[in-house]
C-alpha cells in the first residue's frame, strides 16, 4: 500500500467540518434568509435559526414578477431546445460516427470549432440577426442558438464508435434500414450518454440567464433567471428575504436533479475532463 | 460506379454482391444528416463572427445607417484608457481565478481521494454550487458580503476584524467575485483532476513503494508528473471560461465601484446595449475574438496530446 500523508483522525475530522461549512453554509443562509421576515435579515448579530418561518415570502416573490408565465417560459424554452438537440445531436453524432464521406473531416472540424465560441463573444451580432429576421421576444430567439450541441456531438460520435461493427453488419446482412440500425442497435447502446447529455442540456438551459437576457427586451418570452434577477429592482431597496425566496424557487429543480442523480450530473459536467 | 463514396464496408460488400446501384440517396445521407446541426452552427456561431468583425469598421447606433470608418474604433479603443483598465480587470480576473481555482483543487482532490463514504459525501458538497444557477448563486454571495448586514462582516467581527466593503470598495470588489467564482468552480476542477489521478496507473505506485518512496515523494515524482497534461488542459479550459464572466458583475457590481470590476464581455454589452455604439462594441469583440482564439489554439493542442498520452 502506498503511504499518505497522515492526518490525524480529529484533524481530518475538523477539516472535513470546515470544507463542508464552506460549501455549504451560502445554501443554508439562502433557504434560512427565505423564511425570515424583513426585521430578522436587518438584524445584528444575525440569527442562525428561525423559530417562526414566513412562507408568505414566497407568495410575495411569486406575485411580485409574471412567475406562472416565466416559469411557462422556461419550461418551453428547456424542452424545446432538448427537443431540437435530440433532432439535430443524434444524426449528426452517428454521420460523423459512422460514414466517410468527402469533407466529413473538415466539417467535424468545424463542429468542434464551434465548440469553442462563447455565447458571450457573439451576443451582440445574434440580437442584431434576430432583430433583422423580427425574432427578437420570440421563443425563437432563445431556441435557435442552442438547437444543436457541438460538444453533444461529439460526445455521442464516441459512444457511435465504439460499437462493434460486426453488430451493424449483421443487421445489414438482415436487410435493417440506417433508420432501424440507428433505433434499434445505436440508441439503445448509447442510452447513458444520451440521458447524461440530456441532463447537461437541462440543467444549463433552464439555469442560463445570458442568452434571455440580451436577446428579450420584454417579459413575454423571459425566463426565470431573469425574472428573479429582477427582484432585485424591487421599489425601496433590496429585500433580501423576498430576493432569497426568488432563488429558492429558482435552484430546486436543479438540486432535486442534482440529488437524484448525483453520479450522472457529475460525470455529465465532467466527461470533457474525462476523455 | 459504386466506388469509395460509399459508406460502411458492410453496405458496400452487400451491395457489390447485389450488383445492385449505389442509390443516390444513400450518398446524399451522411450531409442530410449533418445538415440540421452544420446550419444552426453556420447560422448562429460561424456568420456572427464574421458580421462582428465586419461591423468593427463601421460606426453604427443601431437604428440609423452604417458609416464605414476603417479602422478608426480599434485607434479610439487603443487611445481610451477605460479601455485598457478592462482589459486589465479581465487579465486580472483571469489570473487570480485560474491560479487560486487549479491551485486549489490540486489538494482538495489529494484530500478527498481515498473512496470512504465522507470523501464521497464530500465530494457532492464541493461539486453543489458548480450544477446552480450563477444568478441564484451571485445573489446569495452579494447577500453574504453586504457591508452592513452580510454574513461575512458578521463573523469578521467576531475575530475582532475591521469589516470589509466587499462590493463597495474599488480595491476590494474584484477579489471578491474573483472568490464568488474560485467557490463555484473549485469543486469541478477537482472532480476532474481526481478522476485523472485515478486513471494512474497503480503498478506506478507499487513500484514507488518497493523504492520505499515517500508520500511528498510519490507525489511530487508521479503523481503530479501524471497529471501535468490534466492541469494543462484544465488550466486553459478556466482561462477561457474565466474570459466569458458575464453574471456575477452584472448581479453583484454592474462593474462598479469606479469601474474596478468591469470586464471585456460587460463593457461589450454596455457599448451594445446602454450606448448603442455597435462598431465599438464589436471592435472590443474582435479583441475579446483573439484572446480566446489563442487560448483555443493551446486547448486544443493540450486535448490532443492528453488523447494521444492515455
Amino acid at each position: 500500500m502506498k503511504k499518505r500523508i497522515t492526518f490525524t483522525s480529529a484533524g481530518k475530522l475538523v477539516f472535513d467540518v470546515f470544507l463542508f461549512l464552506i460549501f455549504f453554509l451560502p445554501f443554508y443562509w439562502m433557504v434560512l434568509t427565505s423564511i425570515k421576515t424583513m426585521g430578522e435579515t436587518l438584524k445584528m448579530p444575525p440569527s442562525f435559526w428561525v423559530s417562526n418561518p414566513q412562507w408568505e415570502n414566497f407568495v410575495t416573490a411569486f406575485n411580485a414578477i409574471p412567475f406562472l408565465n416565466m416559469l411557462k417560459n422556461s419550461l418551453i424554452v428547456v424542452f424545446g431546445t432538448l427537443f431540437c438537440q435530440c433532432i439535430t445531436v443524434i444524426p449528426a453524432a452517428y454521420a460523423f460516427a459512422r460514414y466517410e464521406f468527402k469533407g466529413s473531416k473538415f466539417l467535424f472540424g468545424v463542429t468542434l470549432a464551434t465548440m469553442m465560441i462563447p455565447a458571450q463573444l457573439i451576443f451582440l451580432p445574434v440580437f442584431l440577426l434576430f432583430s433583422q429576421l423580427g425574432l427578437i421576444n420570440s421563443y425563437w430567439s432563445l431556441i435557435l442558438p442552442s438547437a444543436s450541441s457541438a460538444f453533444a456531438i461529439f460526445m455521442l460520435r464516441q459512444t457511435f464508435k465504439q460499437v462493434p461493427e460486426e453488430l451493424l453488419e449483421a443487421a445489414r446482412l438482415d436487410n435493417a434500414s440506417e433508420w432501424t440500425i440507428l433505433r434499434r442497435i445505436m440508441l439503445p447502446i448509447a442510452r447513458p450518454t444520451v440521458v447524461t447529455l440530456a441532463l447537461l442540456t437541462f440543467i444549463s438551459s433552464w439555469n442560463d440567464y445570458f442568452w434571455p437576457l440580451v436577446l428579450t427586451t420584454n417579459n413575454t418570452v423571459r425566463t426565470l433567471p431573469v425574472g428573479i434577477a429582477a427582484l432585485k429592482a424591487a421599489e425601496g431597496g433590496i429585500k433580501y428575504h423576498i430576493l432569497m425566496a426568488g432563488n429558492v424557487l429558482l435552484v430546486i429543480p436543479v438540486l432535486a436533479a442534482f440529488f437524484i442523480a448525483q453520479k450522472q450530473v457529475i460525470r455529465a459536467f465532467t466527461y470533457m475532463g474525462e476523455k | 460506379m459504386l466506388k469509395t463514396e460509399a459508406i460502411l464496408p458492410a453496405a458496400q460488400v452487400r451491395e457489390t454482391a447485389k450488383g445492385k446501384p449505389k442509390h443516390i440517396f444513400s450518398r446524399a445521407l451522411p450531409y442530410l444528416m449533418v445538415a440540421p446541426s452544420l446550419t444552426i452552427f453556420s447560422v448562429f456561431v460561424l456568420y456572427p463572427i464574421f458580421y462582428m468583425i465586419y461591423l468593427s469598421f463601421f460606426k453604427w447606433n443601431m437604428i440609423g445607417p452604417k458609416t464605414f470608418i476603417g479602422l478608426k474604433n480599434f485607434t479610439d479603443m487603443f487611445a481610451d484608457p477605460e479601455f485598457w483598465q478592462v482589459l486589465g480587470n479581465s487579465f486580472q480576473y483571469m489570473f487570480f481565478t485560474v491560479v487560486l481555482s487549479v491551485g486549489l483543487a490540486l489538494p482538495l482532490a489529494v484530500y478527498l481521494k481515498a473512496n470512504t463514504r465522507v470523501n464521497r459525501f464530500l465530494q457532492g458538497v464541493v461539486f453543489t454550487p458548480y450544477v446552480v444557477s450563477l444568478v441564484s448563486i451571485s445573489f446569495v454571495w452579494m447577500w453574504l458580503m453586504d457591508s452592513d448586514y452580510g454574513l461575512l462582516n458578521y463573523l469578521l467581527e467576531l475575530l475582532h476584524l475591521p469589516a470589509v466593503g466587499w462590493l463597495n470598495d474599488p480595491d476590494v470588489a474584484m477579489y471578491s467575485l474573483i472568490t464568488v467564482s474560485v467557490w463555484k468552480s473549485l469543486g469541478y476542477n477537482a472532480m476532474i483532476l481526481l478522476s485523472g489521478m485515478q486513471s494512474i496507473p497503480p503498478y506506478l505506485y507499487e513500484a514507488a513503494n518497493l523504492d520505499k518512496s515517500s508520500g511528498m515523494t510519490t507525489f511530487f515524482k508521479i503523481t503530479l508528473p501524471m497529471l501535468s497534461p490534466t492541469l494543462f488542459f484544465l488550466t486553459l479550459m478556466n482561462m477561457i471560461s474565466s474570459f466569458k464572466v458575464f453574471e456575477t458583475v452584472n448581479i453583484m457590481t454592474s462593474g462598479g465601484p469606479m469601474n474596478s470590476t468591469n470586464t471585456l464581455v460587460y463593457d461589450i454589452y454596455l457599448y451594445g446595449f446602454s450606448y448603442y455604439k455597435i462598431g465599438y462594441a464589436s471592435a472590443m469583440g474582435v479583441v475579446l475574438m483573439i484572446i480566446i482564439g489563442i487560448c483555443t489554439i493551446f486547448y486544443f493542442r493540450s486535448l490532443s496530446r492528453r488523447v494521444h498520452y492515455r
